[in-house]
């Protein structure tokens, strides 16, 4: 398939939340509380497509599937898009466009506390993400990107701190998260391994 | 099943109704699944007929009672009562049952009955979710009242709702209705009623005990540590009418119940 083909159907894959919550929402198909479920779901969707993204480089690596890391960026792009309406669904339909209590309830609940900082990264790394700020950021930009590991596992916690009584959700996608962390950490465990071993440092592989 | 003998004169909350499918499709009845379409879509299966309840503890007649002989000579009531879940979420419901406090004449409690405490049926194959590995409850769900609750004119066991026999999901075939606390002190599918000395256990208290108190009444100005119950969504809504409304003291029932708390800090004792 030529690249610019999957790229269509990745967009549009990714899109197909976002899809059936617009016909949920004209068709009256999102529930007796439909706030919830918007909520829930954006933001459900949003981890899953970060998740997604992380998966890229593993998949480059360990299946040679090198052909999808043109498309890590606009999988990176839509996990964003999909946070940032569960924010605006959180303000708009749990609050009541209250704006005062946004900032209230950001101090006093930790587990949006947490969710805050995961979507500001995502921000940064949003704007970031174009050619043109690589080539300005250099080497900083890989640097930069990293703190990807922070936004997911600080997405998990958000999820994790609003269980009431099912560990499923949050269990399903710590281990998936724990997978992918885990990977990386091998890797660069590898990476130093490599360093201490060659006389010439110079040759080490970059990942 | 069809209920006859329903008196609809006893209207206590005036709000618009929420509509029949959204009271039988929005539900949290965590052994059907933790998902609000799950008891709908799992309880199918369940069969509410023959049923016995087990009155202990406290009171002079004890014993192992059919649901049938325990409704006996009961008149049954029409109660339209808002519902106010703990997750800010609300809806109007017209049950049909009985107050608690005439059950509970009838087996004599002693002077020692100070609290009821409520368990529902422990039963993994009719319940899928008593078996999940995921889960933080440990089963069967149990719930209690203070006596003086339990006595209030208030507080029913419904059997019915919009004048049908109360469906699996709405926690057929007996369930208790406490309009003044938040939804889950009102148990569902109850197998057994112990009167005791005690303040007794309760399932979420146990789970979280500073989230969820022994009393549990509606209070707008006691936050639950993860949201504010300052307002709540009235169920059915739209997204584009939220349909968010003010929360009332004692779910709007403080005239007929805050006597009960005079003096109790409702701060220390949510």
């Amino acid at each position: 398939m030529p690249v610019s083909a999957r790229r269509v159907l990745i967009f549009v894959l990714a899109s197909l939340p976002f899809g059936w919550l617009l016909w949920a929402t004209f068709t009256n198909h999102l529930g007796a509380d439909p706030a919830k479920t918007v909520v829930w779901q954006t933001g459900l969707w949003a981890l899953r497509l970060l998740l997604i993204t992380l998966c890229v480089s593993p998949a480059r690596r360990l299946l040679q599937w090198g052909w999808l890391m043109v498309h890590r960026r606009m999988l990176g792009l839509f996990a964003l898009f999909y946070a940032v309406l569960h924010l605006l669904a959180y303000v708009f339909f749990i609050l009541g466009a209250d704006f005062s209590r946004l900032g209230e309830e950001l101090i006093k609940r930790p587990y949006i506390t947490v969710g805050a900082p995961a979507l500001l990264i995502l921000v940064v790394l949003g704007v970031t993400s174009t050619r043109a700020m690589m080539r300005r950021l250099g080497k900083s930009w890989q640097r930069l990107h990293n703190s990807v590991y922070v936004a997911v596992l600080l997405a998990w916690l958000h999820l994790f701190w609003q269980v009431r009584s099912s560990y499923f959700e949050a269990a399903l996608y710590g281990s998936i998260t724990a997978v992918l962390l885990l990977i990386r950490l091998y890797w660069w465990w590898q990476r130093r391994q490599k360093v201490r071993r060659v006389v010439r440092p110079g040759q080490m592989e970059r990942g | 099943k069809q209920l006859a003998a329903a008196r609809p004169d006893v209207v206590v909350a005036k709000d618009p109704l929420t509509p029949f499918y959204n009271v039988t499709h929005y539900n949290n009845f965590y052994e059907f699944g933790y998902q609000k379409e799950d008891p709908a879509a799992n309880s199918e299966g369940f069969n509410p007929y023959p049923w016995n309840v087990e009155i202990a503890g406290e009171v002079g007649k004890p014993g192992s009672y059919h649901l049938e002989d325990l409704l006996k000579g009961m008149e049954l009531e029409e109660r339209v009562y808002r519902l106010r879940c703990v997750e800010a979420w609300s809806m109007v419901i017209p049950w049909i049952g009985f107050p608690l406090a005439s059950l509970l004449k009838r087996f004599e409690p002693t002077s020692k009955a100070k609290y009821v405490a409520f368990t529902t049926l422990k039963d993994a194959k009719q319940f899928p979710e008593q078996k999940s590995y995921f889960s933080s409850i440990d089963w069967p769900y149990i719930e209690g009242l203070r006596m003086d609750e339990a006595m209030h004119p208030l507080t029913i066991l419904a059997v019915g709702l919009y004048g049908k026999a109360l469906p699996n999901q709405n926690g057929a075939p007996l369930r208790l209705v406490v309009p003044w606390k938040y939804g889950f002190k009102s148990i569902k599918s109850i197998v057994r009623i112990e009167l005791t000395e005690t303040q007794p256990k309760t399932t979420w208290s146990e789970i979280a005990p500073d989230e969820y108190g022994f009393y549990a009444n509606v209070n707008p100005k006691v936050d639950h540590p993860r949201w504010s119950q300052a307002t709540e969504r009235r169920l059915p809504s739209t997204l584009f009418s939220p349909n968010i409304v003010p929360t009332q003291m004692f779910n709007g029932y403080a005239d007929e119940v805050a006597s009960l708390y005079s003096g109790l800090d409702l701060r220390k004792f949510y």
